[in-house]
C-alpha cells in the first residue's frame, strides 16, 4: 500500500495523467462563440429590450389600461391618457425607465392586447443615460424594427401562455 | 597608427555588436511569440479560441500589446527609491538576454565559447534574484516587498537542487564548456543517459520554480499579492519585467536542451535527421520544452508557499543529493568517468 503510493509518487502518475487529460482537451473543438460575428441561439421567452406593437392597419394596440403601470415592480412605466376624437381611449405619454426596468416581463404579462412586449433585441447599449429613458415614439419604433420576430415568438408561446 | 587602432579594435568590436543583434533580435521576437503562443495554448486546453482578431490568426496581437504598453504613462510612486526603481527592470532584462552568450546555437557557432559556461550560466541565473528584490524593496510597497522576499526565496532554494543536478550532468560529461557538453553526449551511453532521466525531470521542475512560472507562480499570485513585486510597474517599465520573464524561460529551456537533450544534436543518428541542420534541431526541441512550460500551466493549480519549499528542501534536495552519489558511484565503478 504505502509502496504503491510511493511508487505513484515517484513516477509522477497522476500529474502525467493530468498532463494526458489537459493534452487531450487541445484537440477538442473550442465552445467559444466569436460574439459580434457569431450569436448564439435566443430563446422565444427572452426577454430584451421594450417595444409597442402596432395592429396590421397601422392603429396602436396600446389601450392605455395601465395594467402594466401598475404592475411593474420597479415603478418603470408612467403612462399618460385620454380621449381621442374618434372616442377611443390611448395614451399621450407612455415613458419607459430602461434603467429603473429589471427585465422581469410583468408588463407584458399583464398586457391584454399584447401591446408592450419584450423583444428579442439585447443590443441596446448607450453612451449616456438620457438615451435610455425611452418614450412612446422610440417604443413604437422598436415594434415596427422588431414586428416579425416579435409576432413569430408571441406566435411559438402562444399554447403555453 | 589609426589603421591599426581600426583593424585591431573597431573592426572586431564591429563584428562582436553585429553577432549580438543576431542573437538578440530573433530572441526578442520568439519572446513576444511565445506570449501569443502561450495563450493560444491554453486557450486550446480550455476549449477557448484565444486571440483571433488583430491580423490573422491573432498573429499581430504581441505587436498590438507592446504598442499599447508602450504609448502609457511611466507611473513612479512617490515614496519610492527613483534610481533603484528604473534600474530594477532594466537589470532583469539584461541579465535575462547576457546568459544567451554562452548558448551554443550549432557546433561553431556560440558567441562566447569560454570553459566555464555552465557557471556562467548559474551565476547569472543567481544574479537574477537582484532584479526582483531591488524591483520589490525599491517600490516601498507592501505587495512588491512580500512579492520580492517569496521570490527571491523560492529562487534561492531551487537552485541548490538545480546545482546539484548540472553536477551529475558534469560527472557524465566531464566538461563546463556547454559545446563540449553536448558533443560528449553524442557517444554517451543509454544506461548513462537512462539514470540522467530523473535528473532532467528534477532540473525540469526546477526551471518552473526558477522562472516563477505555473504550478510556483508564487510571488504573483493574485488572489494575495496582486501582482507580485511588478505591482508598481507600469508602461516600459513592466513591459521589461514581463520580457525578461519570458525570456527567462527560453535561457533556462536552452540550459536544459544543452543539459540534457542533446543541444543541437539529431534526436536519432539517420541521414534525414543529419541533413537538417543543428540551429533548427536546437529551435525545435526549446520549442518542445517552452511547450512543456505552458502544458504544465494549464494543467495544474499553483503550490501552496509550504508546499513550495518543502518539495524545495525536503525532497529534490535529499533525492539530488543521493542521485548525485549514484551516478558517480555507477560511472566509477564502471570505469566510465571521463577522465582527460
Amino acid at each position: 500500500m504505502l509502496l504503491s503510493k510511493a511508487a505513484r509518487n515517484m513516477f509522477l502518475t497522476e500529474l502525467l495523467s493530468g498532463m494526458f487529460l489537459t493534452f487531450k482537451y487541445m484537440f477538442k473543438k473550442p465552445v467559444t462563440i466569436n460574439y459580434p460575428y457569431e450569436k448564439g441561439k435566443v430563446s422565444s421567452r427572452f426577454r430584451g429590450e421594450h417595444a409597442l406593437r402596432r395592429y396590421p392597419n397601422g392603429e396602436e394596440r396600446c389601450i392605455a389600461c395601465k395594467l402594466c403601470e401598475a404592475i411593474c415592480p420597479a415603478l418603470a412605466i408612467t403612462i399618460e391618457a385620454e380621449t381621442r376624437e374618434d372616442g377611443s381611449r390611448r395614451t399621450t405619454k407612455y415613458d419607459i425607465d430602461m434603467t429603473k426596468c429589471i427585465y422581469c416581463g410583468l408588463c407584458q404579462e399583464a398586457c391584454p392586447v399584447d401591446a408592450i412586449v419584450e423583444g428579442p433585441n439585447f443590443e441596446f447599449a448607450t453612451e449616456t443615460h438620457e438615451e435610455l429613458l425611452y418614450n412612446k415614439e422610440k417604443l413604437l419604433r422598436n415594434g415596427e424594427i422588431w414586428e416579425k420576430e416579435i409576432a413569430a415568438n408571441i406566435e411559438k408561446e402562444y399554447p403555453y401562455r | 597608427m589609426f589603421e591599426e587602432i581600426f583593424t585591431l579594435y573597431i573592426v572586431p568590436l564591429l563584428w562582436i555588436i553585429l553577432k549580438i543583434v543576431a542573437i538578440i533580435l530573433p530572441l526578442l521576437l520568439a519572446v513576444a511569440y511565445l506570449t501569443l503562443v502561450e495563450r493560444k495554448v491554453i486557450a486550446a486546453m480550455q476549449l477557448r479560441k484565444g486571440p483571433n482578431v488583430t491580423g490573422p490568426f491573432g498573429l499581430l496581437q504581441p505587436l498590438a500589446d507592446g504598442m499599447k504598453l508602450m504609448f502609457k504613462e511611466l507611473i513612479l510612486p512617490t515614496k519610492a527609491n527613483k534610481v533603484i526603481f528604473i534600474l530594477a527592470p532594466m537589470v532583469t532584462f539584461s541579465l535575462s538576454l547576457i546568459g544567451w552568450a554562452v548558448i551554443p546555437f550549432s557546433e561553431n557557432c556560440v558567441l562566447a565559447d569560454i570553459n566555464v559556461g555552465v557557471l556562467y550560466l548559474l551565476a547569472i541565473s543567481s544574479l537574477e534574484v537582484y532584479g526582483i528584490i531591488m524591483a520589490g524593496w525599491a517600490s516601498n510597497s507592501n505587495y512588491a516587498f512580500l512579492g520580492a522576499v517569496r521570490s527571491s526565496a523560492q529562487m534561492i532554494s531551487y537552485e541548490v537542487s538545480m546545482g546539484l543536478v548540472v553536477i551529475t550532468v558534469l560527472l557524465a560529461t566531464g566538461s563546463l564548456n556547454l559545446t563540449e557538453i553536448v558533443l560528449a553526449q553524442k557517444s554517451m551511453s543509454w544506461s548513462v543517459k537512462l539514470l540522467l532521466m530523473p535528473m532532467m525531470v528534477v532540473f525540469f521542475v526546477s526551471i518552473l520554480a526558477e522562472t516563477n512560472r505555473h504550478p510556483f507562480d508564487l510571488p504573483e499570485a493574485e488572489a494575495e499579492l496582486v501582482a507580485g513585486y511588478n505591482v508598481e510597474y507600469s508602461s516600459m517599465s513592466f513591459a521589461m519585467f514581463f520580457l525578461g520573464e519570458y525570456a527567462n524561460m527560453i535561457l533556462t529551456s536552452a540550459m536544459l536542451v544543452i543539459l540534457f537533450m542533446g543541444g543541437w544534436l539529431p534526436p536519432f543518428e539517420i541521414h534525414l535527421f543529419t541533413i537538417i541542420p543543428g540551429f533548427i534541431w536546437f529551435a525545435l526541441k526549446i520549442s518542445f520544452v517552452l511547450f512543456l512550460f505552458l502544458w504544465v500551466r494549464a494543467a495544474f493549480p499553483r503550490y501552496r508557499y509550504d508546499q513550495l519549499m518543502r518539495l524545495g528542501w525536503k525532497i529534490f534536495l535529499p533525492l539530488t543529493l543521493f542521485w548525485l552519489i549514484l551516478v558517480s558511484s555507477v560511472l566509477f565503478f564502471n570505469k566510465m568517468l571521463p577522465v582527460n
